[in-house]
């Protein structure tokens, strides 16, 4: 029978993982990706720790927009550097 | 596992977040990835702010059925670090979108995201 | 080999700090002072059934207003930085089309995820939500139209005014409560009403849908912005 505390553990493991993977890896769409994971994960945690609205705000704001803002500039980027070489 | 508490592991996988968000800042060269590494610190200090208002056994602080009127001191959790975490969220949003139009300017005239090659104030 | 250390050395001060402040307290069994002030109070003082919003509105209400400055300075910041090409001249961009999926789709679910906004922040008062929420619901709504159709002109001059008119009205509404009620941004310049329902609360329910409106206008400003910004001549 898992009670919440055995969850609240996992989704801890799981954002140290994400974070770890976020930091280090070479490849910056990888990086994006897991950082908007962390987000996530971190939606369901404040739904385990009983609050509601801090978990709808960071669904919506970590992982929605903050992640499609860092795609946009590397968009930007990708192209200006196509457009130089 | 009846010492250890919801609240110590959320207090513990902030502490450890806000370090991983500190060293991808202190040892990455990449602008884009030192943002990155900002928007995990962030997020490591809110979680330590919504767990240390936990209390135990309680619910969430939203007054319907599931919570009565007279005694609902007694039956919710903390409602203010809540509110302090959710102004928070969305100017940690505002911040990061200032960084990242800043790193667009940079590339733009240096076009590079080396923040090695960018020496222009170095004695 | 020294900077692997000394920045070890940074990350094990840092831990022995946060540690020792936070470390290893136990969870409390009754909430604070301040708070059961906040629980048993409220729903008398305020009338709103959330008792977060009741904080965020009323009881912090200050605090909300600087928010919302913020977020104006951060968005005519980035407004300012990232040049968008002369006034009137729009470089159509060359992209290629999107599949038809995605243009049929988005024609189907933008109105339904800007009505989902909309709902959340006018029922604030009563479930989980408010006003920064729904806000960035429908920014939501205003990317996936962006990214079905990228070029899309967006009217900036639209955006800007929707955002100025709520900011303005927000503060109206806090000047008013000072001049009909007790203090900054008090709700009770309109009545009570009946507590659980649509129309109680005072003046919350106004007050929010004019922060979900500035917050969602704004973000969709800064979304917008990043992503007509142009090279500019150096």
């Amino acid at each position: 029978m898992m009670t919440l505390k055995i969850i609240a553990i996992l989704l801890g493991l799981a954002i140290l993982v994400m974070a770890f993977i976020a930091a280090e890896n070479k490849k910056l769409v990888v990086s994006i990706i897991a950082a908007g994971a962390v987000s996530l994960f971190a939606s369901v945690l404040y739904l385990v720790l009983e609050a509601p609205d801090v978990a709808m705000t960071e669904a919506a704001i970590g992982s929605g927009l903050s992640t499609i803002i860092f795609f946009y500039v590397l968009n930007k980027i990708k192209k200006e550097r196509k457009d130089h070489a | 596992m009846e010492q250890i508490d919801l609240s110590h592991i959320a207090i513990t996988a902030g502490i450890l977040l806000i370090l991983t968000g500190l060293w991808a800042i202190l040892t990455q060269k990449n602008i884009l990835k030192m943002i990155i590494g900002f928007s995990l610190f962030d997020t490591g200090i809110h979680i330590i702010m919504v767990g240390v208002g936990y209390v135990k056994g309680k619910t969430a602080p939203i007054l319907d059925e599931a919570v009565n009127l007279e005694r609902a001191a007694r039956e919710v959790v903390d409602p203010l670090p809540q509110a302090m975490v959710l102004t928070a969220i969305v100017i940690g949003l505002g911040i990061t979108a200032l960084m990242l139009a800043y790193a667009l300017r940079l590339y733009q005239k240096k076009n590079t995201l080396d923040v090695k090659k960018f020496n222009d104030l170095k004695w | 080999m020294l900077k692997k250390v000394f920045v070890l050395a940074v990350l094990a001060v840092f831990a022995l700090l946060l540690f020792r402040s936070f470390g290893w307290t136990d969870a409390g069994t009754e909430l604070n002072e301040v708070a059961t002030r906040y629980a048993e109070d409220g729903p008398q003082e305020v009338g709103a059934a959330n008792l977060v919003t009741a904080v965020i509105v009323t009881y912090r209400g200050l605090d909300t207003l600087g928010e919302v400055t913020i977020l104006f300075l951060t968005a005519s910041i980035i407004g300012f930085f990232l040049a968008t090409g002369r006034k009137g001249e729009h470089v159509p961009p060359t992209v290629r089309n999107t599949s038809e999926i995605l243009q049929t789709a988005s024609r189907v679910i933008t109105p339904v995820i800007f009505l989902i906004g909309i709902y959340v922040f006018i029922n604030g008062h009563l479930t989980p939500g408010g006003g920064f929420q729904g806000g960035a619901i429908v920014a939501s709504g205003l990317v996936l139209m962006l990214l079905a159709n990228p070029g899309r002109k967006v009217s900036h001059s639209l955006i800007s005014a929707v955002e100025s008119i709520s900011g303005i009205s927000f503060v109206l509404l806090g000047i008013l409560g000072i001049i009909l009620a007790s203090g900054f941004l008090d709700n009770s310049i309109l009545g009570y009403g009946r507590f659980g329902t649509l129309f109680s609360a005072g003046a919350i329910p106004v007050i929010y849908i004019f922060v979900g409106l500035k917050v969602g206008s704004e973000l969709s400003g800064i979304v917008s912005n990043l992503q007509q910004t142009t090279k500019e001549d150096i």
